[in-house]
């Protein structure tokens, strides 16, 4: 019992790290690009959030399988880019055909966004950090998992700010692209706090 | 060289990649998503400049709309009637079927060189709106100041200066996109539909004798025209005449009636008309000529004493219906 309940420890751990200590975007600032460029709406983040998680668990997953499985027992680690970038190309393409398919709506409101996952650096970032940490396969899911809740968390709340933005006075040379990053950088900070967690 | 490394390599390598292609292979089946064929083949013979002229944010989203039976198939305003057919032959319909109407810019001033002069010389920058800045250098302060702003932001290459230093606009290149509408500092371009064909092309709102001081070809606010108008349709609102194009029937009254010819009948052919050209107006034997049609007729064409059958010259008429209209007997019919 103990020994579960040490394994469940560690697993919400490397999910809350992934999450919110070391969130991909506030603390890492990997995958910038849709941060900025999808978080117009809090509806349509959510679903890029959506997106970029199924992405993002489904390539961890695959990621460590490759990783274990293949290249590492064939000595193959320098085909590691190679390799994981095919795994999350296939799994981007995936989720694009799911999505045109089940909700076209959402389909255009994603736009370029949605094929630009595949070289989203933070799940590049993600499927070199799981041989870097020797994760597991299950800690590999929920490190995935994480990931994908934490660009999520930032995503939506940066979609929410923006769009009280809309009504807000901003000065002229700030409207736009400048306000949008100064937010990036003020949440980033307010995020730092949860470093002493 | 080694060839041991290429050993387990390329085999897993190329295993990882056979198995995600047959992966995407499979759902790419599964996911299909079905599309009208239309769409993609009206998307091949439409312009494909995604200008937004017709509505829709692009050349795709005007393809969906039309296969959607949303819009018409002559909607497109840069492809024009040629593709406005092959549209409606993909969607297998007539394309004189959907309505013909479209807007078309117009120039509200005919105040050129040679109508007005230059009562100072301007030497600043060689544009419009720089002109329209500093004080008024010609002699009518309503006028095109002949910069040719307007021309510079066509798209479609359907305006040029004229010789005397006026933007003309090729209507059948006109699409209507209304950019040098937004363009002209004195909002002397305006956007109308083609189907109206009388325009004022005079905005100067000034007194008479101060307009003929500043140009030949200005409209003088005399009125005649409204006066003329056998149909009403002209009001006179701050010195210019405004035309109302519902009521309007194009008799051109109002065009002969001007003094100073600031009232032009446009000059395509689309004239609006209440029936086909080759019906003609017959006054029948139920006529008991009250002569309330021939006081009524534009273009006095219909002739007769009170009291007796009145007669009508299908040379002058216009078939403009008015007298239909008027007819307390209903004498007169389309034949």
């Amino acid at each position: 019992m103990g020994d579960l309940g040490e394994l469940f420890g560690s697993l919400v751990m490397i999910f809350m790290t992934a999450a919110i200590t070391n969130n991909f975007i506030l603390s890492q600032f990997l995958g910038i690009c849709p941060f900025l460029g999808v978080s117009k709406e809090v509806p349509t983040a959510f679903s890029m959030g959506l997106a970029t998680t199924f992405v993002m668990t489904t390539s961890a997953v695959c990621v460590w399988a490759v990783n274990s499985l293949i290249l590492v027992p064939l000595g193959l680690g320098y085909l590691k880019y190679v390799a994981f970038i095919l795994v999350i190309a296939s799994f981007v393409q995936l989720t694009e055909m799911v999505i045109k398919k089940v909700s076209p709506p959402l389909y255009k409101a994603l736009g370029i966004f949605l094929p630009l996952i595949t070289t989203n650096c933070a799940i590049l970032g993600l499927a070199l950090m799981i041989p870097m940490n020797n994760y597991n396969f299950i800690e590999s899911t929920i490190f995935g998992l994480g990931a994908g809740a934490g660009f999520t968390l930032a995503i939506v709340l940066m979609a929410g700010m923006r769009e009280r933005l809309e009504f807000a006075d901003v000065p002229a040379a700030l409207k736009g692209a400048p306000i949008t990053l100064l937010i990036a950088g003020l949440m980033a900070m307010a995020f730092m706090g949860f470093s002493g967690l | 060289m080694d060839f041991e490394i290429f050993k387990n390599a390329i085999p897993s390598m190329g295993l990882l990649g056979a198995l995600f292609a047959g992966g995407l292979a499979y759902s790419s089946v599964k996911f299909k998503v079905e599309e009208d064929p239309r769409k993609g083949e009206i998307e091949k013979v439409l312009p494909g400049a995604n200008c937004g002229a017709c509505g829709y944010p692009g050349c795709a989203s005007f393809a969906e709309a039309v296969v959607k039976e949303e819009t018409v198939c002559d909607g497109c305003p840069v492809g024009g009637p040629d593709i406005a057919e092959q549209v409606a032959t993909i969607m297998g319909v007539d394309a004189g079927a959907s309505s013909k109407e479209r807007q078309i810019a117009q120039l509200l001033c005919q105040g050129g060189k040679a109508e007005t002069f230059n009562q100072a010389d301007y030497q600043g920058i060689p544009k419009c709106r720089a002109a329209n800045r500093v004080a008024n250098s010609k002699s009518c302060e309503y006028g095109c100041l002949g910069f040719g702003d307007c021309v510079s932001v066509c798209a479609f290459g359907a305006m040029y200066m004229d010789d005397n230093g006026l933007p003309v606009i090729d209507t059948d290149k006109c699409t209507g996109c209304g950019k040098c509408v937004s363009e002209c500092p004195r909002s002397i371009i305006a956007l109308m539909s083609n189907t109206e064909h009388i325009v004022v092309r005079c905005k100067s709102v000034l007194k008479g004798k101060e307009v003929k001081q500043a140009c030949e070809k200005g409209c003088i606010g005399c009125t005649l025209c409204a006066k003329k108008c056998p149909v009403d349709a002209i009001e006179m609102v701050n010195n210019l005449p405004v035309v109302d194009a519902e009521t309007c029937v194009g008799c051109g009254a109002c065009v002969q009636a001007c003094p100073t010819d600031a009232i032009l009948e446009t000059p395509y052919e689309t004239i609006k008309i209440e029936k086909p050209k080759e019906e003609v107006l017959v006054i029948t034997e139920d006529c008991v000529g009250c002569t309330l049609c021939a006081q009524k007729c534009p273009v006095d064409a219909i002739a007769g004493d009170p009291g007796n059958k009145h007669e009508l010259d299908t040379k002058a008429c216009i078939n403009c219906g008015q007298c239909v209209k008027v007819c307390p007997k209903d004498a007169i019919e389309y034949q």
